[in-house]
């Protein structure tokens, strides 16, 4: 029995943190068709950037609690930054090419920003520790978990809430949903398509950047994190279907749990089992659980 | 009149052509006995493994050969570069996959001219390196990779290992937990699944299957390299009542699982066994709990012996670099001053004059030589094979610092295996030859 409640809660820890990388590749992507391969350097940079504030907050002996509203700084700030340079400095010269070439386009972004981190923070890792063991454990049954681990789910519920209720409850939400449906119809009825795109693509970047914030205290910042996130980040998506917000959220559970549970029982097979279901889910449904169904356009 | 002076002209010119090629012709010698040895040295500049193992033995080949080149090392290494020549070093990225680094190999070999190559910390590349380098007929020395496959499933004449293997640190592992914690009945492992971490844990399960038969193998954890998250990893180990948990974790992974696991108590339910934990003692100070069990892969950093050697090496890269050189940085000094050793031994054969490859190699097999982690015997694989003791300590924190106490020695002879026997068979049959 509590083997199973630690299979749960590993999972849906290891899902929240899956969704808050997965939830920024799927706005992206359902907006602007860009499958962003750079969206793993983003997620490294916010880890960097909450390494470097919360290491200086810690050195001018500032009070602790304040580190964790840093994480949420350092995401907004490689949000607004590298989010408009990228978007305005070189995607826009690419819209309406093929979606190959997009992706080309990301990856050598990422590539630019991973010799980017090097410059700047050269290639030994960086901790950002403090947070995580700040606000104490709780135990369920005999095993402890950390506050901040629960935190994590909080944040990933808060920011799977809040794009919902934008996306269905307001003005701009519903330019946004007419923008995925058809772009050209949309600038046709007025639609600043542009700018539409430009913040789309800058809450994307923030959400990445969100994602390595709040995992900095847990890991050592280390050069390559980005690599391994985006691979985790595409099962997400392919499994829940590309660019859907309810479907990057199963998407995000199914992995979880399932790691989670390999972990636990069958600890030989934890890797090919994310994959393993990724093949079922792609069998049954090629274009993931929550992919929409498209008119054919003549 | 002017017939006369051109022809005065061309006598001087084509003497003064004759002289020239003569003097050069004379000074030929002086001058090849001067051309620096070229090394290329191999090791992780980008990439998950550049930080707490690439660039420490990046910088400590460029520290002893700065020392060396400089005539400021201590005795028996006092000799300017190798036997009064200079070195000359050519670093290369390690980063990238085994076929990139056979590329970059022969770049070495082939283009560049490297005299001999010193490098590998990935296992991986070591094995795909080794026939390469028979191939190319060029020295070539492994300075850190584990894996014992190199010499015991082949045996090589350019190739040379100068730290010791995996082997060895699970062995000494096992039996340092042994002592520490005699009715310890269950065992639980955390390691990377992939060959390090893979031939890691079998060798530490089999050693402790010899050394406590009956020992319950509770779970064996093998996350991906580079998971970084380990929630539930350390859930299964928090549950599985592990008396010791063994893990060959290291760099950014092994400072993850000590931020996941030490707030969550998992070091303090448990002893864990971080064979390659050295290096986040440098990186996470205090933060690493006290109680864990750190080896540094050989007698290095604070198991390294109190010699003029290990003062000299631990002044110069401190002055350097202003931090305390972690094992990677021993492991790549062993190897430098290892050939040093072989190059001058050969250079005194023959008569003072600079020595040829295979004179450099006849004089490396079976050579024992001293370096800032003590001696080391290239006892294994025909000679070719690096030996040495080891050690093991545990963590406590004192005035702010984190120290390693408790250190125990390992004899080489006590967890190695002889030559010619595999370690895996060698363990199985109760590590017969320890003493």
């Amino acid at each position: 029995m509590t083997d199973l409640v630690s299979v749960l809660i590993d999972g849906v820890i290891y899902s929240s943190y899956l969704f808050i990388i997965a939830v920024g590749l799927t706005l992206i992507y359902g907006v602007m068709k860009i499958l962003n391969m750079a969206h793993g350097s983003l997620y490294a940079l916010g880890a960097y950037v909450a390494a470097t504030l919360v290491g200086a907050w810690f050195n001018a002996g500032l009070n602790p609690y304040g580190s964790l509203a840093l994480l949420g700084l350092a995401a907004l700030l490689v949000g607004v930054v590298a989010g408009p340079i990228i978007e305005r400095g070189l995607l826009r010269f690419m819209y309406g090419r093929d979606e190959v070439v997009l992706i080309l386009v990301t990856y050598s972004v990422f590539l630019i920003l991973e010799d980017v981190i090097k410059l700047v923070w050269g290639v030994e890792s960086y901790s950002a520790y403090q947070p995580y063991g700040l606000l104490g454990n709780f135990d369920v049954g005999d095993l402890p978990y950390t506050v901040y681990d629960a935190l994590l789910v909080i944040v990933a519920v808060l920011v799977g809430v809040a794009l919902t209720f934008v996306l269905t409850r307001t003005r701009q939400g519903k330019l946004l949903l007419a923008v995925i449906h058809d772009r050209e119809v949309s600038a046709a009825m007025g639609i600043n398509v542009e700018r539409v795109y430009l913040v789309t693509f800058t809450i994307g970047t923030m959400l990445a950047a969100l994602g390595g914030a709040l995992i900095a205290p847990k890991v050592s910042v280390v050069p390559a994190m980005g690599v391994e996130v985006i691979v985790l980040a595409f099962a997400v998506e392919v499994i829940g279907g590309l660019g859907s917000l309810p479907g990057a959220a199963l998407g995000a559970i199914i992995v979880g749990l399932v790691r989670s549970a390999a972990v636990h029982y069958l600890p030989e097979v934890e890797l090919f089992s994310i994959y393993l279901v990724m093949a079922l889910v792609l069998i049954v449904r090629p274009k993931g659980l929550f992919s929409a169904v498209e008119a054919r356009k003549i | 009149m002017n017939s006369n002076r051109a022809r005065a002209a061309s006598i001087l010119s084509i003497t003064a052509s004759v002289l020239a090629i003569a003097l050069a012709a004379a000074t030929a010698p002086a001058v090849a006995q001067d051309k620096p040895i070229k090394i290329g040295v191999v090791t992780f500049l980008s990439g998950a493994a550049a930080g707490p193992f690439g660039v420490p033995a990046r910088n400590g080949a460029e520290v002893v050969a700065e020392t060396l080149n400089a005539g400021k090392s201590p005795s028996p290494y006092a000799a300017v570069g190798f036997g009064g020549t200079p070195i000359e070093i050519a670093f290369v990225d390690e980063a990238g996959g085994t076929t990139k680094q056979v590329n970059e190999y022969r770049n070495l070999v082939q283009r560049d001219n490297a005299d001999m190559v010193i490098g590998y910390i990935s296992s991986g590349d070591c094995l795909a390196i080794a026939p390469l380098a028979e191939e190319l007929k060029r020295l070539t020395v492994f300075f850190d990779c584990g894996t014992p496959r190199i010499f015991e499933d082949a045996s090589y004449k350019y190739l040379f290992r100068t730290g010791a293997t995996a082997t060895m640190d699970n062995t000494a592992a096992a039996l340092y937990v042994t002592e520490m914690k005699p009715a310890l009945k269950k065992v639980a492992g955390i390691n990377q699944n992939y060959a390090w971490g893979q031939d890691s844990w079998n060798d530490f399960e089999a050693a402790m299957k010899v050394l406590k038969p009956g020992v319950d193998i509770v779970t064996s954890q093998m996350p991906k390299l580079l998971a970084g998250q380990y929630g539930a990893e350390i859930s299964t180990l928090l549950t599985s009542g592990a008396d010791v948990v063994h893990s060959s974790f290291w760099g950014g992974d092994a400072e993850a699982l000590i931020l996941q696991g030490a707030p969550r108590g998992l070091f303090k339910k448990s002893t864990v066994v971080m064979t390659a934990g050295e290096p986040t003692l440098v990186r996470l100070g205090t933060q690493v709990p006290e109680g864990t069990v750190i080896g540094a892969r050989g007698p290095f950093d604070m198991f390294a012996p109190d010699t003029e050697l290990n003062k000299w090496f631990r002044k110069a890269y401190e002055d350097r670099y202003s931090v305390a050189p972690s094992y990677p940085a021993y492991k790549m000094a062993q190897a430098i001053l290892g050939v040093k050793a072989a190059y001058e031994k050969a250079q005194a054969a023959n008569a003072g004059k600079r020595p040829s490859q295979e004179q450099i190699i006849a004089a490396f097999e079976n050579l024992s030589f001293e370096a800032p982690g003590g001696k080391v015997d290239m006892a294994l694989g025909k000679g070719h094979q690096a030996v040495q003791g080891s050690a093991y300590g545990v963590t406590k924190n004192v005035g702010g610092k984190v120290i390693v106490v408790n250190i125990k020695r390992f004899a080489a002879s006590r967890i190695t295996p002889p030559d010619g026997v595999k370690s895996d068979e060698w363990i199985k049959s109760g590590f017969k030859t320890a003493k």
